[in-house]
């Protein structure tokens, strides 16, 4: 069984995040790393892969700047390979571009499942699986908690508001999981050295026939504005000397919860 | 007003039309001279009453799925009623699990972007959208460029849904549409996670932990302090994926977003995941180790010292309490 997994390339979150001028795309310039949200669906294949006792993982990520190193990451961890469409014509896509992009892109590839992370961590659109899997014309299940391949059905099961559904679709369909559907295994060594000589396939933009769908042309959508939000007015920071709940409880009385 | 039409996801619950449904349904209605609903499940025609009293003059149903999950169907219903009838200027599609599959659906079917995570919309010139971004620490506004419906997915919360005291819907019956193996994902069974007190985007104080309560167990203290107060209690995205409590539970963006009177925050740092979910609300008390947490910035009272201190002496305190 083939799991293909889509994977993004993001700043690092834990440092500061800024908007470029000019285009007020998020500023990606610096140094990507493999976003961890997609680190649980990179794992989850593995294992689906594991279970079935044959197949590969397969990667597909864009990148307006031939960056890989989030990649090897994910082809440390265990992944076969990877296809990369990169290009600097990408650079300010939208959600829908991006599904058009990874969707030429897995047209080169033999899939019987893809997986993807619920949103990205830096752009949280939360829309580019399903736009993907509509355009390949696959069923998919948003919010997996769990996934289990049975033969040629997945079942999943789904959060919901109340708790969660048990889901099941025919194969190939696209997935999202969400943080927490299982434990992604750190890099070995091994793994981190063999990395360096996967393949990662890449194409342009113009190889998968995607001119002028992508970029911000392509987005059909402009930032008008960006503000500094209205502040909360500065609070009262104390260190508890032991009469950290007797003031809780003065607040609370304030504002007469209690 | 600002645009013609405008066509508004209504999303059923259990127990009819869910609020944030409503809240689109209101904000639609400041914006649009005509607002139409689209809406699925067996009780549509009982939930037109309260589709119309909140400004739908229609509600376009899609009828009875039976078990299959929204996204493909209703995408493909909305799709199809946009070849027949004509597109509006608009589609408010509210942040949900199923929201957010029939908005992917719908965007890719009729090759239009999708601005998600609207916070805020005005009708200056055609419909322009608020996000927040860093964790709420900027407001970013944007708008479609390109030829309409822009599909428009709207945050939980950012609008108050007012009845309008309108009459019921007429409700028209979407024609189905054969969707095959694509619109096959399908509902065996529904799990209901049981949780007593008020709902967490409802309750007026709401407790939430994070990693500082140390372990698992540590949550019970949340628990307990939550029940004490009356109140619901929520969680940081970090000890959700961590496994101690379930996702139910999560407030922030990838959460439930809650705007109660008092928001006490237990061991959270305050990443910006977690603050977008709770930064509207109207008082803030933080406890945590770190006086450097970003949480404070945003906190109207801040204890800087040890949750297994401070709290422990709080619910004794609440305990004590004359009732």
């Amino acid at each position: 069984m083939n799991v293909v997994v889509c994977v993004k390339q993001i700043p690092d979150p834990a440092a500061p995040q800024s908007l470029e001028p000019g285009t007020n795309t998020l500023d990606r310039s610096g140094k990507l790393i493999l976003d961890d949200s997609d680190a649980y669906g990179v794992e989850m294949a593995l294992q689906l892969v594991d279970t079935a006792g044959g197949g590969e993982v397969i990667l597909v990520s864009m990148a307006p700047n031939g960056e890989s190193g989030g990649l090897r990451t994910a082809l440390a961890m265990g992944a076969a390979r990877a296809v990369l469409v990169s290009d600097p014509a990408l650079k300010g896509t939208d959600a829908l571009g991006t599904a058009k992009v990874l969707a030429a892109a897995i047209r080169t590839v033999e899939y019987d499942l893809i997986l993807a992370a619920t949103e990205s961590t830096d752009g949280y659109t939360g829309t580019t699986p399903v736009q993907l899997a509509e355009l390949l014309g696959l069923p998919s299940v948003t919010f997996a908690k769990s996934v289990a391949v049975d033969g040629s059905t997945v079942r999943v099961e789904r959060q919901t508001e109340a708790g969660f559904d048990e889901v099941t679709s025919p194969l190939p369909a696209v997935v999202t999981v969400t943080a927490g559907v299982v434990e992604p295994r750190y890099p070995s060594f091994k793994g981190i050295m063999a990395a360096k000589s996967k393949p990662v396939d890449q194409h342009t933009v113009a190889d998968l026939g995607l001119d002028g769908q992508v970029g911000v042309a392509g987005a059909r959508q402009e930032i008008v504005e960006v503000a500094a939000a209205e502040a909360r007015s500065a609070g009262e920071i104390v260190v508890d000397e032991g009469d950290g709940a007797q003031r809780i409880v003065q607040f609370l009385e304030s504002v007469k919860v209690i | 007003m600002s645009v013609a039409k405008i066509w508004v996801v209504a999303e059923p619950s259990a127990s009819g039309i869910t609020t944030t449904s409503l809240e689109l349904l209101t904000a639609a209605r400041e914006l649009a001279d005509s607002v139409e609903a689209i809406s699925w499940g067996p009780n549509t025609q009982a939930n037109a009453a309260t589709l119309g009293e909140y400004g739908a003059s229609v509600v376009h149903d899609a009828g009875d799925l039976a078990g299959k999950l929204p996204g493909v169907p209703v995408a493909a219903a909305i799709a199809a009623l946009v070849a027949s009838a004509g597109a509006p200027d608009a589609i408010l599609v509210p942040t949900s699990y199923d929201g957010r599959d029939i908005a992917g659906r719908l965007s890719a079917k009729l090759d239009r972007p999708v601005l998600t995570n609207i916070t805020g919309l005005s009708g200056a010139a055609g419909l322009v959208t608020e996000h927040q971004v860093f964790g709420g620490a900027q407001v970013v506004t944007a708008r479609f460029t390109g030829d309409g419906p822009g599909i428009y997915v709207i945050r939980a919360k950012s609008f108050a849904a007012e009845s309008a005291g309108g009459a019921a819907a007429t409700v028209t019956a979407l024609a189905p549409v054969e969707t095959g193996s694509t619109g096959s994902a399908t509902i065996q069974t529904s799990h209901v996670e049981e949780r007593t007190g008020p709902a967490l985007d409802e309750a007026a104080v709401v407790v939430s932990g994070g990693r500082g309560l140390g372990e698992a167990a540590g949550y019970e203290l949340i628990e307990e302090l939550a029940r004490l107060l009356n109140g619901a209690a929520g969680a940081s995205r970090a000890i959700v994926d961590a496994g101690w409590v379930p996702y139910s539970h999560q407030v922030g963006q990838t959460g439930k977003t809650v705007k109660p009177t008092v928001y006490l925050a237990c061991g959270i740092s305050g990443a910006t995941q977690h603050m977008v979910g709770m930064k509207g609300s109207k008082n803030i008390v933080a406890v945590n180790k770190d006086a450097d947490a970003p949480i404070f910035t945003i906190a109207d009272l801040g204890i800087v010292g040890d949750v297994h201190k401070v709290l422990p002496a709080l619910i004794d305190a609440l305990k004590s309490r004359p009732a």
